[in-house]
């Protein structure tokens, strides 16, 4: 601990901000342009720093630290090709609107702009992927930077931050000073909704006999699941949430409908295509939810709260829109309720015929295996309390329907961005993050692959995670695509004959594995994963082939045009 | 439709780049854009010329208000302003031409900045609207090359 008015160099400055900021964990590695940062840290304790096998894996467990525990995550690299090794990663928390903040390495201010030896122009590079970056050009204003780094990363709508360090700057010492509150002149969130707004919407949905909660990323970044709770249950509002929402309602509730879009749920969309009154919270109405957008809820009124007046009447126009933090909204809205409520029952009545028509279902069979099967086991056996981090692809979709999530920062995944490879890492820094509810990985054979170096970091941290490996021997996303629209042309998707023996891979990490074929097999081995904490634990399910995920909206279709299985193609009425 | 607007920013290096790049990647239009240091040196004065219907305009002002360096974004365009544009242009002179040409110069109220034997160099200070119609008018003579500094813009002070 050091005092302001301390003469302090760089490196120690770096440390006691981080300290004063609560920050935990960091993960990072280190390099050149760090040394000074690496030497003072040696001496570190209160603060842990988690060596990473790749800076990429770096900026995944940090989101995925943010995303279970809502702290910001803290990413240390060194210059140059450390920093390049982020941009992914920053990209995802941007696009996921995580909040994190990346401190990178730089050359000496001195050699700035002349292809010095492991320079990069990080700040230029990531210019466009962050809420904001800064290079700190002189000691004496490195504390300041640093807090008003952490301070954008986490007000307004979160996101990631980068602060560039020139060598030198590390080195300098100056008169410690800590700035105890920040102002930032150009940054002004609006948190609070404006009063007028919110009674017009409290009257619009006391009145509205088809209401539909439409719910995003934004009520699990503002805490605001127990204000939807108490609005869906007291009003009798059904719920549909996007990838990034779910858990924000509890998936096994009568009101909750799953996820809405692309992969969502058919009765969720249909509700969509026929409410009259649209609440959206927290939301973007992004390409994969809304299908072609001007067949999207045309019968709906349209309420619009988020936190980011950029959000609003950019994708679909909306007639309300009410800007501000989706807690302070819903806590206003209940607030202004009528005690008589309206009759929503034939609506209710709607949907579940709706549910009832087209429910989400898959056939077990004993001698061969099924994600879905293995991720509704995972789920029945956690009680849908897991903290679940998933990979990309067909079992991130499977992982939205199947997996009844109960609970807020339950699920975390590469929405915006899509990345392959975040999984592994985003798990790791999850249970870094949360450790009283297990955390498991759904993962492709295809993703695990793109950061499989991670799986020594949990070994060598012992850390529990569940890593449930689904194997069917393709990049199977892309294959349905090929099946569905491309000619059955498996161009380059085929995995089968260049896959490793993934049980021995995750045994030459030190990790110990299983394997699963059949449905029987699964079950014992998910318990046994489950009630083994010593450090992380993989299994293999080897799935089929060519399953794929229905329903779908193909791309650019309306979602009332939904694909429900493989031979019928049926549109919604 | 155009729109001019005028944003106050953190005088900063990478600011101008930030507004710059967030116009590129976002795929609006940018007309031009000019930035100078206003009356308090930590603040710059930045005067963007872009098209668009008004939903693209709202988004605009929207992505511009979200960068955390602009400090106000004003819409000019429906309000009482003053906008101006700097021209800098040289032109060939013959004694066939020169007579007309100083008689445009005094047209258009331009200066002339420089006389060589055979060119000229003019300014001319007046809205983006006189200024094409200037370059317009003087075209047929020779024009050798020419500098535009971008509209800069401002309200109309109180009465
Ligand atoms: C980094 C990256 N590269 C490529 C893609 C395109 N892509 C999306 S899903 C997918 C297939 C994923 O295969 P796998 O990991 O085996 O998961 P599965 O779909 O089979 O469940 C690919 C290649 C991507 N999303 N990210
Ligand atoms: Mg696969």
């Amino acid at each position: 601990m050091h005092a302001p008015g301390e003469k302090l160099n760089g490196s120690e400055i770096f440390f006691e901000c981080l300290r004063r900021e609560n920050v935990s964990y960091i993960f990072g590695y280190p390099g050149g342009a760090l040394l000074k940062v690496y030497e003072t840290l040696y001496d570190i304790k209160d603060i842990k720093h988690i060596l990473v096998r790749h800076e990429q894996g770096a900026t995944h467990m940090a989101e995925g630290y943010a995303r279970a525990t809502g702290k910001p995550g803290v990413v240390l690299v060194t210059s140059g090709p450390g920093a390049t090794n982020t941009v992914t990663g920053i990209t995802n928390a941007y696009m996921d609107s995580s909040p994190m903040v990346i401190f990178t390495g730089q050359v000496p201010s001195s050699l700035i702009g002349n292809d010095a030896f492991q320079e990069a122009d990080i700040v230029g590079i990531t210019r466009p992927i962050t809420k904001h970056n800064f290079l700190v050009k002189d000691v004496r204003e490195l504390a300041l930077t640093i807090r008003k780094a952490f301070y954008l990363a986490t007000n307004g709508r979160p996101g990631p931050v980068l602060v560039d360090m020139p060598k030198d700057v590390l080195n300098a010492v100056c008169t410690f000073e800590w700035p105890e509150t920040v102002e930032i002149r150009g940054f002004k969130p609006t948190v609070k909704c404006h009063q007028n707004q919110v009674e017009k919407a409290a009257h619009l949905i006391a009145r509205s006999k088809k209401p539909l909660l439409y719910i995003g990323g934004g009520v699990i970044s503002s805490d605001a699941s127990e204000e939807l709770k108490r609005l869906a249950i007291e009003q009798n509002i059904p719920v549909t949430m996007t990838l990034q929402g779910l858990g924000a309602f509890p998936g096994d509730h009568p009101l909750s409908m799953g996820m809405l879009g692309m992969h969502g749920t058919f009765w969720a969309n249909q509700a969509v295509n026929n409410c009259d009154l649209l609440i959206a919270v927290g939301a973007r109405f992004d390409d994969r939810v809304t299908g072609k957008t001007d067949t999207f809820a045309t019968q709906a009124y349209k309420i619009h709260n988020d936190i980011d007046p950029t959000n609003v009447d950019k994708n679909v126009k909306v007639d309300l829109p009410v800007v501000g933090d989706a807690k302070h909204f819903l806590a206003a809205i209940l607030k202004e309720m009528p005690e008589e409520k309206t009759d929503r029952s034939e609506w209710l009545a709607d949907i579940r015929a709706w549910q009832k028509q087209c429910p989400l279902t898959y056939t077990n069979e004993s001698d061969s295996l099924k994600t879905e099967y293995v991720i509704d086991e995972v789920c029945r056996q956690t009680g849908g309390d897991a903290v679940v981090t998933t990979d990309v692809g067909q079992h991130q979709m499977w992982t939205s329907q199947y997996y009844r999530f109960r609970k807020p920062r339950s699920i975390i995944t590469s929405g915006g961005l899509g990345t392959m490879g975040y999984g592994l890492p985003a798990a790791i820094g999850a249970a870094f993050g949360v450790t009283d509810r297990p955390v498991v990985l759904f993962c492709g054979d295809g993703g695990f692959m793109m950061n499989v170096q991670e799986l020594v970091t949990a070994v060598y941290y012992k850390i529990p995670v569940k890593i449930f490996l689904l194997n069917n021997s393709f990049l199977g996303m892309v294959r349905q695509w090929q099946e569905l629209f491309h000619q059955e042309k498996y161009s380059f998707t085929d995995l089968g004959d260049s896959n490793p023996d993934f049980v021995k891979v995750a045994e030459a990490f030190g990790c110990r594995a299983m394997r699963a074929e059949n449905p029987d097999e699964a079950k014992k081995a998910i318990s046994e994963a489950l009630a083994w904490n010593e450090g992380p634990v993989f299994v293999e399910f080897k799935v089929i082939k060519k399953d794929m995920v229905f329903p779908m909206v193909p791309a650019g279709a309306s979602i009332s045009d939904m694909l429900l299985d493989r031979l019928n193609p049926k549109t919604m009425v | 439709m155009k729109h001019i607007i005028s944003v106050l920013v953190e005088n900063k290096f990478g600011t101008l780049n930030r507004v710059a790049s967030m116009f590129s990647a976002r795929g609006f239009n940018l007309a031009s854009i000019s930035i100078g240091e206003t009356e308090d040196p930590e603040i710059s004065r930045m005067t963007i010329v872009t098209r668009g219907d008004d939903q693209i305009i709202s988004q605009v002002l929207k992505q511009l208000n979200r960068l955390i360096d602009t400090i106000k974004v004003t819409d000019l365009t429906k309000q009482p302003h003053v906008e101006r544009e700097l021209l800098l242009m040289t032109m060939k002179l013959s004694r066939t031409t020169q007579h007309e040409i100083f008689e445009l110069i005094n047209v258009f109220k331009g200066k002339v900045v420089d006389i060589k034997q055979k060119s000229i160099t003019i300014e001319v200070i007046g809205s983006p609207d006189k200024i094409n119609t200037t370059i317009d008018i003087f075209r047929p003579y020779g024009i050798r090359e020419l500098a535009r500094s971008g509209a800069v813009a401002i309200h109309r002070g109180e009465s």
